[in-house]
This record gives C-alpha cells, structure tokens and sequence, in this order.
C-alpha cells in the first residue's frame, strides 16, 4: 500500500548523468553503503546484549540516500539530521570506533559517552548532530546555512528530516526564512514511508516534495534507495544552493528496514510489503548489480571491500566495549564553556 | 460647553510624551478623524486624531512641551465664537496630574546608587544616613565617570559596541530593523550596521530561535530580540534543547555562544498572556545562564556581559524600565561580572534580595522601613543563575533575616530556591522563617485594581520584612 508500484518507480528520477565518475569512485560509495549496513547489524547485536541502552534508530535500507548525497558534497558543507544518525556519521568519515562506543556509552564515544545514539557530533567533519527533537534540526540546518551566507565561506548545509519530521510547524517556519533570505540549505525529507507506526499516508496530505511550493522552493522526488540517482540530484541541488539560488528540497524514497527504534517490531506493515523491498530495492543490492553489469567489475573484486568493513566493523565493536566508561567526574564537565 | 481633548497614552506604559508638532491652530474647524498634533515618546512618534468635532478653541500644552502627562488637558474644542475659560476643575487636574507623575518615579536614595540619574535624586529621602555599598570590583568603572542614560540607550548601546568590537555578533528579531525595534531598543541599528547584521524576522519564534542556534553553531554569535519573553515559550524547545544542552551532548565539543533577550515580566494592562516572569522557568535549566537587571548600568555591563559569554544566555530586560534613566560608568569596557550580586543598600535588620524592576520597589520599601526604625540592607541580583549565593547568605548572616521579592509566582519560584539555599548555606543564622513576596498565585488580570492587587507591591513588602523582624 505505500511502498510504490513498479510503475510508480520508474517515474522517479533515474540515475541520471553519472558518467563522470570512476569505477573506483563506485566502488567507494559500495563501501561506504556497506560499512553502515554491516556497522548497524552490530549495533542491532549489541542492543540485543545489553551493551546498549535507550533509544536506537538503525538507518538499514536508507545507506544510500546519505552516501548519495554525501558524495556530491565538498568539504565546507555542513550536515545536520534527527536522531537516525549513525549512517550519516559514519558517511561524513567520523570514527566507526567512536560512534559504536558513544552508543555503548563510554569514554571512547564521540562524546564521552555523554550523548548517547541521538546526540553525537563532530565540528572537523561539519557534522551537527545528531538532534533528537522531531523537526528541531531543520531551523538550526536554516541557521547553519545563515552561517555560512554570513561568513561567506561557501558552504552549504544538508539538513535531513524524516517524513514524519515534514509535519512539524517549524520546518515551515525554516522553509519561510530559508527561501526568504535565499539561504544555502539543501533540505532532504528521508522518506522511508513511516513516521514511528503511522505510514505516509496516514500522516501526510499531498506529496512531501511539494512542500516547499508555497514558498518557491523547488522541490524534486528521487529513488531514494538509487545511490547514483541521489547523487546526480545532490550534485544539482547543493549547485543550486551554493549559486546563491536558495534552497531545495529533496524527496528521497526510502524504507527502513527494521522498526523506528528496537522496541519496535512494526506490526503495522506487511512481511511481504518488507520482502519486496529488499528483493527488489536494496540500494546495495542495487548497486553491486550495477558495477558487475555495468563497469565490468567482478565478484573476486567485491570481495576484499567486503571484508575490510568487516574487519573495520569488529573493530569497532572491540573498541566499545574495551574503552572504559567515563569516569564519574564528568558528570560535571561539559556544562558551560569556561568564559 | 468645551470638551477638553486629553494627553493620550500611545502604550499600556506611557505615563507622559512631549508634543512634538501641532498641526491645526486655534480657531480651526475640527472633523472627528483630523490629525491634530504630533506626540513623541522616547519609543515613538504618533498622529493623535481628533474624536469629536468643533471648533479648536484653545490650545493649551504648546508645540515642543515635553513631560506632559498621560490624561492632561492640551487642547479643547467648541462650538464655534465660544470663548475658551480655563475652568478651576481643569486646573486641579493639571496640578494633581503632574503631582503624580512625579509620585510614581523611582524613590530611592542617590548616595548609595551610582546609577541613579539627577532627575531622580530630586526625590530624595530625608534620611542623611551615609549608606554603604559593596561592588568594590565595579568602582573603577564609576570613577572614570558617568553619564545618564535609560536603560533602553543602554542596552542599545551595549549591543552595538559589542557589533563594533566582533563583525560576528549580529541581532535578529520581529521588528528591529526598519521598525526600529517594537520598544526601540535597536533604534538606529539597522543604519549603522546594515541588514546583514540587523535582521528582521517574521514572526515565527520558534523558527528564528532555532536559527539562531543554527547560526551559533555554525560559528556566529546571535542576539535574537523576542518582543517579549512570552512569546519565547514558542520557542523554548530551541533554548533548552537546543542551546543549553547540546555542550553536554557533545562531550563539549560544540557550544552554543547566542544571548536570547526581550521584555519580561508584567507591563501595564496587557492581560494576562503577555505579562509573565520567566525567570524560575531558565533558572531551572543547566547550561543556561539567566541576567536579570534592574537600572541602565546593569543592563549596559551585563548585556555585554552576555554576548561575550561563550554560552547561551536567557536575558530578561522590563518594559516599564525601558524608558528610566540611570548614571552609567562611561568607561569604554564597562561589562559587569555574570554570577555577581549588588547591595544597593547596605542595612542591618532585614535582607531583602531582589531582582530587575522589583529593586526598585525593594528600595523604596526600604526606606519606608527605615521610618519605621527597620534598617533593610537591599541586594539587587543582577544574575538569576547562577545565584551570588555568597553575598547573599553573607548579608543573612548579618541580618538573619531574609524576604525575597520577585515578579514570579510563588510555586517553584526564585523566592522557594532562595529559601532552600539559606537553609542549607545558613540555617542556624536564621532568625525568622525566610517570606517571599511573589505573583499572587493567578494569572494577570486585566482591571487595574485587580492587577495592582496581583503584583508585589511596596508595601506587601513592607509588611514582610515587619512580619520576619516582628515588627
């Protein structure tokens, strides 16, 4: 019912004018896909263990939207997101060790341990967390993008948003101020079909790309689990942005393959509905039927990427849980800045 | 028989405005709807229209009067060859009009305020008593002298300096750029420092908020005016969420350097949504720090104070204060210390600890209790949080008895925190359980005699520094 038909599909953008890139260019964004799949089934484990607690969102079906777009980006661009948030770290090049260890809460994590799966960050990578307030990331990514025209330093911020978020009263406040001052954001609705339980059709009127048309933001809708459609797009939409056009907003069709968080055993949705999706979409998948089809790579050349994010992935899991947990002193850094 | 048109109040704070420019002269036909005079406050400049219709008999406020209080006679109307006589009631009403102007100004005792301006001390007590204050630390500021500002230019003139000193600093809110401000805090802003830098929003609060924390994120450092507090609960998620947590969060790698600042508090028959003290509600938040001040120098010191601080700062300025004049240090750097209370008046019976408009009152309390034999000592806290618990629990083991006023309510307020920390920091130096002076337990009402009732006055808190001194 709302995940689209075949048909539907084919209406979304295609991979559009990929030409210019590299196999080896490829096979990286297969590696950076595959590192979150891989580092997110661990993450799934070690919740199951025990070794990590609260909330924790898992970004498995949607690698492709952030590595997509993240291939496109250059390196004074900023990114801001909710709280499925690990994928996004892990593709703006922030430490596998430091993320996993954050989510099992130890001194080791991005941030001491003190933010935990939702709140993490990095200002060397222009990563701004990690918001765990549905809607709240898209006025600050506004703010960043105001930083940047500020500072004119040529940047241009990402600010991702779930379907559910793009109902929220202040991602139109944002839209408003964004296209007003023409601000450099490129905004990405994730649209993985569910807000929580509650499925896009449910929960939202019209279609999300058009969000932006009441304030003259072009809004595009793109196959979300096509890595070299994400990217074509991004290329376009973080152009747009940067010439001082003001912002876009992106439409990534999407699906999440497990629950909202790992409470969640999304009774509300179909195992066939979820079958298709991964016999039929996976963006890996996909993609990997691309290079052996396309750019004449081979299985045997698969492999060894294979098992570099493996090695990299138990890495990371012996890391947090070998780094210590933080010691109790900082309970009481990290308040306010020393003046 | 002559209808007196009155000196109108342009805001529910205006007590007085000059006439800046008559446009009709006497004799003129009048028509309901004519544009009769020019009236300027220091917020505004207004067109009064005529109501009613006749013939201008009289002008009698001229051109360029300054001072004219609200509901004065400045003209009347009549029918047409009437000869205008001032009655003797019209008379009286001018006098008692002007005698209460001057009645509602702050009275308070110069000697011991540096920031008192010369208007005021015109007001002064009858008690020669030689008053001793503390604030060793901001003499120096003082002693290069000062000048009389209102606490409205010294904001203004805090912010810009600090626009000058840092191209990052920039100021954004509804209204203060090309309206110059709703209150005209930022009057002359936009034009100094163009509309990259003075920036005006739509009215969107939880949006701008957000944005601004984007922005300081992002390596700016925001000042987002609300018109008024109130409207920051729109936006509250972006200040405690946003702004004061992410610090922690990030195991301290990203700060949230933005000063959040506008009108708190009750101003004057506005009713009860836009007559609100949050002051307990950011205490209660780690990573936020709360300033309250009361005159023009600690809304001058400390508002630099908060743009240079490199965490967010919740800044809560009042209406009725706006347009009050105070002496401020003229010195080039005068920022006041964030965390540090002022004793206003040094006394030896009571603490009374106070904050924002509420100082002003406290004082005036304190000199009615001096007539009473009470010797107040009257400490003005400037920071909210974090608290001068030092000076205050110092001036409690002075006195051993405290009354906190404040323009919050009482549950959970300024005055419950207040009477915690004593317990804990000086119990056994306690001569009298500790009474707080609050917000009636109600939303604001609107009628003036209900409102009156509502809010702290003087001698609500008279009677609680006579019930703890049993006096």
């Amino acid at each position: 019912m709302v995940s689209k038909t075949k048909s539907e599909e084919q209406k979304l953008r295609g991979s559009g004018d990929n030409s210019k890139l590299s196999v080896s260019e490829i096979l990286k964004m297969y590696e950076d896909m595959l590192l979150i799949r891989r580092f997110e089934e661990r993450a799934g484990q070690l919740y199951g263990m025990g070794l990590i607690g609260g909330f924790c969102h898992l970004y498995i079906g949607q690698e492709a939207v952030v590595v997509g777009i993240q291939s496109a980006q250059k390196p004074e661009d900023s990114v801001i997101t909710a709280y499925r948030d690990h994928g996004h770290m892990l593709a703006c090049g922030m430490e596998p060790g430091g993320v996993m260890a954050e989510l099992t809460g130890r001194i080791g994590g991005l941030s001491k341990g003190k933010g935990g799966s939702m709140h993490m960050f990095s200002r060397e990578k222009k990563f701004y967390g990690g918001h765990g307030i549905v809607g709240a990331q898209i006025p600050i990514g506004a703010g960043l993008g105001f930083a940047h025209k500020y500072l004119k330093d040529g940047g241009v911020n990402i600010a991702y948003m779930g379907d559910g978020a793009s109902n929220q009263g202040q991602v139109y406040e944002a839209f408003n101020m964004a296209a007003l001052w023409k601000l450099p954001v490129v905004f990405v609705i994730e649209n993985n079909q569910y807000g929580m339980g509650t499925s896009v059709a449910r929960h939202a009127a019209g279609e999300l790309y058009k969000r932006g048309a009441g304030y003259d933001i072009p809004g595009e809708r793109i196959d979300g689990m096509d890595v070299l459609a994400v990217r074509k797009a991004a290329m376009d939409a973080l152009e747009h942005a940067r010439s001082g056009k003001g912002p876009v907003l992106l439409e990534m069709m999407t699906y999440r393959y497990r629950g909202h968080s790992m409470s969640d055993p999304a009774k509300y949705r179909t195992k066939e509905e979820l079958d298709h999706v991964r016999e039929e979409r996976d963006p890996i998948e996909r993609l990997k039927g691309q290079l052996l089809r396309d750019y004449g790579v081979k299985e045997t050349d698969l492999a060894p990427i294979e098992e570099r994010v493996k090695e990299e992935c138990l890495r990371a899991v012996e890391f947090s849980k070998e780094s210590p947990e933080p010691d109790p002193s900082e309970l009481w850094t990290d308040v306010l800045v020393e003046a | 028989m002559a209808i007196d048109i009155l000196m109108p109040a342009l805001s529910p704070t205006m007590t007085e405005g000059k006439i800046a420019r008559w446009l009709v002269k006497e004799g003129d036909a009048i028509k309901s709807g004519k544009v009769l005079c020019e009236i300027e406050t220091d917020k505004a400049t207004m067109e009064v229209e005529a109501v009613d219709e006749g013939t201008l008999l009289k002008i009698v406020v001229p051109e360029g009067a300054e001072g004219v209080a609200v509901n004065s006679v400045i003209a009347a109307l009549g029918a047409k060859g009437e000869v205008y006589e001032q009655t003797s009631r019209r008379a009286d009403e001018q006098t008692r009009k002007s005698t209460d102007a001057v009645a509602n100004a702050p009275v308070i005792d110069p000697g011991c305020i540096p920031g008192m301006s010369p208007a005021n001390q015109t007001q002064q007590i009858s008690s020669a008593r030689l008053l001793v204050c503390s604030s060793a630390d901001e003499e120096k500021f003082y002693s290069g002298g000062t000048k009389t500002m209102t606490v409205r230019e010294a904001l203004r003139e805090a912010m810009s300096e600090e626009m000058r000193r840092d191209p990052t600093v920039f100021l954004m809110g509804e209204e203060v750029a090309e309206y110059n401000g709703a209150y005209k805090v930022s009057q002359g802003m936009l034009d100094e420092f163009g509309p990259e830098r003075v920036i005006d929003t739509p009215i969107t609060e939880m949006g701008f908020a957000g944005l601004g924390v984007g922005a300081a994120f992002g390596g700016l450092k925001p000042i987002v005016e609300f018109m008024t507090m109130n409207f920051s609960m729109q936006a509250i998620d972006h200040i405690v969420n946003s702004a004061a947590k992410t610090l922690y969060m990030s195991g301290g790698q990203m700060g949230c350097p933005i000063v959040f600042r506008g009108p708190n508090g009750a101003a004057a028959r506005v009713g009860a949504q836009h007559s609100q003290c949050f002051a307990s509600w950011y205490a209660h938040i780690p990573g936020l720090y709360v300033l309250a001040p009361w005159n023009a120098a600690d809304a001058k010191g400390l508002m630099k104070a908060a743009i240079r601080n490199p965490n967010p700062v919740v800044f809560l300025e009042n209406e009725i204060m706006y347009g009050q004049s105070f002496e401020v240090p003229v010195h080039d750097d005068f920022v006041l210390p964030i965390g540090r209370a002022k004793i206003e008046r040094a006394g030896k019976d009571v603490t009374i600890v106070a904050y924002a408009i509420m100082v002003g009152k406290a004082l005036q309390a304190a000199e009615e209790l001096w007539k009473l034999g009470i010797d107040a000592e009257v400490i003005n806290l400037r920071s909210i949080r974090p608290l001068d618990v030092e000076t205050i629990a110092a001036s409690v083991r002075k006195t051993n008895r405290l009354v906190s006023v404040e323009e919050s309510w009482p549950f959970a307020g300024i005055g419950s925190e207040m009477a915690a920390l004593m317990m804990e920091h000086c119990f056994d130096d306690l001569d009298a359980p500790i009474a707080r002076v609050c917000h009636k337990d109600v939303p604001l009402p609107y009628a003036a005699n209900l409102e009156k009732l509502a809010l702290p006055q003087i001698e609500d808190i008279v009677a609680a520094a006579r019930g703890v001194c049993n006096r």
